[in-house]
């Protein structure tokens, strides 16, 4: 191995140093880490996957299986690095993944050793008995590959870009290049990509002039075509995949360290000029270091000037090989040409190589380049559904049926001829092929290890043993042995594993069929798909107009339902206790404002909110409130809240906080679908209308101060009902509604009015032993009261009479959403589970939430119902609970048995109100 | 990603729509005069075509329910209509 002078796109001005397993080397400007290293005449570069055998590059870009790398610059560490696709950097420390202490002594190569116990299917066979989980440590510190650390990292961030155009040209070689010129020249809007740095393809490695031309000349002169025609060109940008509707996502590498680019570019037409790569040759011992795949290694000698033997044998099938063997020549290189297709042929050597045989006939070499012929990359055009045809001649799948909008083109389209290429980018009439190829099978009856998936060391007899254990379907194969899993996704292995299965079975290859591609068609960072969709941007949070304010009154703020809200005002959670005996005794001061304010307008909304809501909503008059649920049409409970008359066709629906968004839906479907637009409208105002709550005996005295024009007497103002009143001079809509059981007060005003309510609120408190209070405290309140939350007192099955709201159900007339719902076999159970409340003996802790009821019958345990919440009552000085149980309401005063992680306890079933059941306190 | 188009908004992006259901399906009313049978096949069963597909989605931008007609096999989207009866 050495470097050729006058050959290679490198920077011989530009020398970089790095290291490799501790050992420092020194490349130039534009080497990628693999043509570095054998430029330095380091061959060994990793250790596969299984039996940690050495290994070398057998491609030169993404068709290298073997080489992967951990690297670190500048602080910056990333695991998995393919070596051959990534550009060298100054000052880059990089090691082999899969090897300790490094590749070129690897302490776990004795496995390769015991290779003979570790057939396909090792792991599902051995690992089975008596238990997986016995076993998982261990394999999982085997398996896997670069290490990753556990944290983020900081100004990673993939940007994300959008674009369209006309034509997209995947893919900047001979063929991408003419298309992309006679589309850009014609007027068209055409981007460029191409995965390198340097446009041009294969035309590098297949030396001599291009129409007359060097490459370097041609390729300059047709990107500059391309961009004098409005045409954007787009170097160092992978084709990931190929979406619905021509969306292809590509991404762009940067410097080492920065996050690649994801472009969405939506195209009128894709141009797919993807090339095609080498399929390897099946023969012994053919993943040893040194056998590197033809295209690879004139790759290697015209992008980076690297020679990679000095004695070459080429063991290829295809009419490609007399000229490589010309241009390694003129390279300095000793050639011999052996036709694969007379096999047996046995690779000899170990970390370096010294012969290849055929029979008796042992040929000395240091290097081997193999060809089974050229493969189309075709993924691209199966991502999109296009369909795949079978070339005989050339044996390689290539594009057939296209998806609408995609062209194949150039070697990825079987056109492996420059001119032909050229010819058929240019829509012009095409030359005749020069390519020809002798078929190849691999040998059955050789001896030695033949390697089909070089990552993953699938070998010959793993493919022989998946065929006589009878998983001959290619997607069965590819499960057993791992064939093609690995992280090249079987770009390299792929056609030999179908070529040994149809030898297998006495079938052609096209009958034998091909596995799915899917994108990402190289590997990829996760961060290039999560971009900006993190933190705030991915789901943001509702923020209170008052936060400012509750964070001034030392407010814990926390997510509640997609809301950030207050938990408790002070210290910490011990001040949750001292909120709700606050609240009991004086009153607490609540921002309320999350609760829904969907106005419901029209000549039919009376009507609609009938049909929406489980109890009857068309007899609630002006100025009233009624409490109600909506159910889904199964009949299971979506949300609970209250309904506002505000006049003869206006109404307020104020649904709990975290169902907000769903509501106004459910309304918009049922509006828009069953019901005349034109004479119901919903209109969210949530934001606009900010809610202070004051709630506990105090409550109407702190009213009174503020002055609202209301008159707040018991007799004037009823509980469930509500007045439009003035603060400040802007409108306040109070309504006595109470999810506390005190009597209770919600003032809703406009944005601009709410801070000025919240601080007269708290100065009116004060002195009164009133205060803020939080969330949490609130929870314990209407727990005490016996008041639910959905879907956390509920489950999916939970229907309104489970809750004792049975008289719609069996008295309402009109229809409404759900209510057949409630009438079949299963609403009619005995055993529905039901909403109770819980007492645990005198001195016991409170119940863990999510604890399971369960039943005893011959020793065997049954849950028959579970704990909802659960909290320590500071009002009633016990531990309280609700749990939703099977006949849970015909139990009342049963003693049940309490079961939680493997603990048991007791507790008796009680109503779930345990505070105020009169009412004295909620209506006084 | 696919593209729909939004009879408001025009082509758009398929995360800003939601499916809400096949079209054609009738809510069997008076409900309660329903067997368990008719109102079980309201609930849960659906045609899902292997084809042409006639659905109900919903732009969230815009709010505005329609009906699309799409292809599931090949995601060709064949056309859509408003979903609102003519009320002239
Ligand atoms: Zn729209």
């Amino acid at each position: 191995m050495k470097r050729v002078e006058g050959l290679g796109l490198i920077d011989r001005r530009t020398p970089l140093n790095f290291s490799f397993d501790g050992k420092p080397y020194q490349g130039f400007a534009g080497d990628t880490l693999a043509s570095a290293l054998l430029a330095n005449g380091q061959r060994i570069m990793g250790r596969s996957f299984k039996y940690h055998r050495p290994r070398s590059v057998w491609g030169a870009w993404f068709d290298d299986p073997n080489a992967i790398f951990d690297i670190e610059l500048n602080g910056f560490h990333e695991p998995n690095c393919p070596a051959a696709t990534t550009y060298l950097e100054e000052g880059m420390q990089a090691r082999a993944v899969n090897a300790t202490p490094n590749a070129h002594s690897d302490i776990k190569g004795l496995l390769d050793k015991f290779n003979r116990f570790m057939p396909a299917g090792f792991y599902y066979k051995t690992f089975m008995w008596p238990n997986w989980h016995l076993f998982e440590g261990f394999i999982r510190n085997m398996a896997g590959l670069g290490r990753v650390e556990n944290v983020a990292k900081s100004g990673y961030i993939s940007e994300q870009h959008h674009a369209t155009c006309d034509v997209l040209v995947i893919g900047g070689g001979a063929a991408g290049l003419a298309a992309a010129r006679v589309a850009a020249e014609s007027g068209r809007s055409v981007i460029l990509a191409d995965d390198h740095r340097e446009f041009g393809g294969g035309l590098f490695r297949q030396g001599g002039l291009v129409e007359g031309q060097t490459p370097v000349d041609w390729v300059t002169e047709q990107l500059s075509a391309v961009t004098a025609a409005g045409g954007l060109v787009m170097p160092l940008t992978t084709a990931i995949g190929v979406y619905d509707h021509n969306l292809v996502g590509l991404v762009e590498a940067h410097a080492f360290g920065q996050a690649p680019s994801l472009h969405r570019i939506r195209a009128e037409q894709i141009i797919m000029a993807t090339g095609a790569i080498d399929r390897p040759v099946t023969f012994a011992n053919n993943d040893r270091p040194g056998i590197i795949a033809v295209d690879g290694a004139l790759e290697f000698l015209a992008r980076y000037g690297v020679l990679v033997g000095k004695n070459i044998a080429i063991l290829s099938n295809n009419s490609l090989a007399t000229p490589a063997a010309e241009i390694l020549r003129t390279a300095g290189a000793k050639v011999r040409l052996l036709d694969a297709s007379t096999g047996p042929f046995t690779a000899h050597g170990g970390k370096s190589l010294n012969a290849i045989s055929q029979g008796t006939e042992r040929i000395p070499c240091d290097t081997i380049l193999a060809s089974g012929g050229l493969v189309p990359l075709v993924h691209l055009w199966r991502h999109a559904g296009g369909k795949l045809s079978w070339r005989a001649d050339i044996a390689a799948f290539v594009p057939a049926k296209g998806p609408v909008g995609m062209q194949a083109i150039g070697a990825a389209n079987g056109t492996f001829d420059l001119d032909v290429s050229l010819s058929e980018a240019r829509g012009e009439n095409l030359p005749k092929s020069t390519y020809t190829l002798r078929p190849i099978q691999p040998d059955l009856t050789a001896k030695g290890r033949q390697w089909i998936d070089f990552q993953h060391d699938v070998t010959l007899k793993d493919i022989e043993l998946a065929a006589r254990e009878n998983y001959t379907s290619v997607e069965h194969l590819k499960r057993y042995t791992t064939l093609g899993m690995a992280s090249d996704q079987g770009k390299t292995s792929n056609m030999a594993g179908l070529a040994a299965m149809a030898t297998l079975q006495g079938k052609s290859i096209p009958e034998t069929g091909t596995t799915t591609f899917r994108p990402p068609f190289v590997p990829v960072p996760f961060e290039v798909y999560r971009g900006a969709r993190r933190g705030q941007y991915f789901n943001p949070l509702k923020r209170l107009v008052l936060e400012p304010e509750l964070r001034a009154a030392g407010a814990a703020m926390a997510e509640y339902g997609g809301s950030l809200r207050p938990a408790w005002f002070g210290s910490g959670p011990h001040e949750i206790t001292r909120e709700a005996i606050m609240a009991r005794r004086a009153a607490a001061i609540f921002d309320a404002s999350t609760l829904g304010k969907i106005e419901v307008i029209g000549p039919d909304a009376a009507a609609f909110l009938n049909f929406i809501y489980y109890n009857t909503m068309a007899t609630l008059k002006p100025g009233f409130i009624r409490y109600g649920f909506m159910l889904t049409e199964r009949g299971a409970v979506y949300d609970d809240g209250v309904v506002a008359r505000m006049g003869e066709n206006r109404f307020i629906i104020s649904c709990s906080s975290s169902h907000v968004d769903g509501v106004v839906a459910r309304l918009e479907a049922w509006r828009q679908d069953g019901n005349n637009p034109d004479r119901v409208f919903i209109h969210d105002t949530t934001p606009n209308w900010p809610t202070v709550t004051v709630t506990g005996p105090k409550a109407r005295e702190i009213l009174e101060s503020l002055d609202l024009q209301i008159d707040l007497a018991p007799e004037a103002f009823k509980h469930m009902t509500w007045r439009e009143g003035r603060f400040e001079g802007a409108v306040a809509r109070v309504s006595r509604v109470s999810f506390s059981g005190d009597t209770s007060f919600e003032i809703s005003v406009p944005v601009a009015t709410a801070t000025a309510l919240w601080q007269a609120a708290l100065a009116a408190g004060k002195p009164l032993g009133a205060g803020p209070a939080g969330v949490e405290a609130l929870s314990i309140l209407r727990a005490e009261k016996g008041y639910l939350i959905i879907g956390k007192d509920t489950d999916g099955d939970t229907m309104p009479h489970d809750l004792g709201f049975s008289i719609p159900r069996q008295k309402k007339t009109a229809d409404f959403v759900g209510d057949r719902s409630l009438h079949t076999e299963n609403a009619n159970r005995a055993d529905r589970k039901q909403l109770v409340g819980l007492m645990a003996p005198p001195g016991a802790a409170a119940l863990p939430t999510g604890a399971h009821l369960v039943e005893v019958t011959l020793g065997k345990r049954r849950s028959i119902g579970y704990v909802t919440s659960s909290y320590h009552s500071p009002t009633l000085g016990h531990p309280i609970a609700l749990a939703l149980i099977e006949g849970g309401a015909a139990r009342m005063g049963e003693d049940l048995t309490v079961w939680h992680m493997g603990k048991q306890s007791a507790a008796q079933v009680t109503s779930p109100c345990f505070y105020d059941p009169e009412g004295a306190a909620l209506h006084a | 990603m696919q593209r729909f188009p939004c009879p408001f908004c025009g082509p758009r992006d398929e995360r800003e729509f939601h499916f809400a259901g096949e079209a054609g399906k009738i809510r069997p009313t008076p409900s309660a005069a329903q067997s368990d049978t008719d109102w079980a096949t309201y609930l849960y069963e659906a045609q899902n075509p292997r084809g042409p597909s006639r659905e109900i989605w919903v732009h969230t931008p815009c709010q505005e329910y329609f009906i699309m007609t799409r292809d599931t096999v090949s995601m060709e989207v064949l056309g859509t209509e408003q979903l609102r009866k003519e009320t002239l």
